[in-house]
């Protein structure tokens, strides 16, 4: 009874939901306290590591 | 008499397999579309120069070098590595938030619809050879080996191994990632003289590993996919709980075992329709004779 009560829960959308709304939240704090600025520093300059150059 | 019709059972299902043409051609359509959109800076081509807009504050959902001349946006995976290395941050919340937003919504369709290298792969996969390979023994073990690159060079190395500033390199940008060699160290090489002059072991090293990806391209499917895609490891977690998933009619199923023939990644739906393993090309769902295989977001109806 249990175990079929799990298996539809996992099966229902929710946990996705919780999942994107989490996502959503870590998104917006990271944003928040700056983290886009190294991702932005990194993807506009040529990343020597990436290319094989050192 | 028993043997004869099992021997005419194999031969029909060898038929079958032989018959099962599947067309994959709209799907690689919309790969095509989405690695031209997402590398759409055509001018860096040319120039040898990489974009510098504001887009690349923005990750793209699949393996996309951002040192590539055309890209427009970010690579989760080395811009994961960027942030968990600097010496500020050692956690990535927008990256790892962006990851799980996609992940939960939509599991590896991305690895199916939306990765650059995985249609490289694909297109590699379509020339003739007389031997391809299916899967071999130690299959199954290696392809946990994906999981153990995702911890050691995108999470551990960049996070401890660290210079007298405290930043770690994105190691595994620097020591494995083939999509980087042929979408940004082979072009901006070719096109810029000063680089040229500053190559050396590691850029020898990268080209290996590219040549070696190319030839097991030709021979199993989206080897890099199945053994080493760091991204891919981390969205197959969420194939079981997201969004949009792959349903088995088990009404309809006849158990004929086509969906598992033509599956590429060696899955079988019937098994596990969620597999973490499956990239959601849609293979399956062509090759069902009864339709019993549908995918989306709607609610499972409880006799499935």
């Amino acid at each position: 009874m249990n175990k079929l009560k799990t298996s539809k829960i996992w099966n229902s959308k929710w946990p996705a939901v919780i999942l994107m709304l989490v996502g959503a939240c870590f998104m917006g704090y990271g944003i928040s306290r700056g983290e886009l600025a190294v991702v932005f520093t990194k993807a506009i300059n040529i990343c020597m590591e990436c290319v094989g150059i050192g | 008499m028993s043997n004869q019709k099992n021997n005419d059972n194999k031969s029909n299902k060898k038929q079958n397999t032989k018959n099962m043409k599947i067309n994959e051609w709209p799907r690689h359509g919309i790969q095509a579309l989405w690695a031209f959109i997402t590398n759409s800076h055509v001018t860096g081509f040319v120039t040898g120069k990489i974009y510098t807009g504001k887009l690349k504050n923005a990750c793209v959902p699949g393996l996309n070098c951002y040192s590539c001349p055309g890209a427009v946006g970010a690579c989760p995976i080395g811009s994961l590595q960027a942030v968990i290395g600097s010496w500020n941050f050692k956690m990535a919340y927008y990256v790892v938030g962006f990851l799980i937003f996609i992940g939960a919504m939509v599991g590896r369709l991305i690895c199916g619809f939306l990765c650059p290298f995985g249609l490289i792969q694909d297109l590699l996969n379509k020339i003739p050879f007389p031997k391809k390979i299916r899967t071999f023994k130690g299959d199954k073990l290696l392809r946990k080996l994906k999981y153990v690159i995702f911890a050691v060079f995108v999470i551990l190395l960049p996070l401890f191994l660290v210079d007298i500033m405290g930043q770690g390199a994105p190691y595994f940008c620097k020591l494995i990632c083939p999509a980087g060699t042929l979408e940004g160290g082979l072009p901006l090489v070719l096109l810029n003289k000063s680089m040229r002059s500053a190559l050396g072991w590691l850029y020898i090293w990268k080209n290996v590993i590219l040549i070696i990806t190319i030839i097991l391209s030709i021979l199993i499917y989206r080897p890099f996919c199945k053994y080493i895609c760091p991204l891919g490891a981390l969205y197959s977690v969420f194939n079981p709980v997201s969004l949009y998933k792959y349903r088995v009619d088990k009404d309809k199923c006849i158990k004929c075992g086509k969906c598992a023939k033509a599956c590429q990644m060696i899955v079988d739906p019937v098994e596990n329709s969620n597999s973490p393993e499956c990239i959601r090309c849609g293979r399956c769902k062509k090759a069902c004779p009864t339709g019993a295989i549908q995918c989306g977001i709607r609610k499972t109806p409880d006799r499935l």
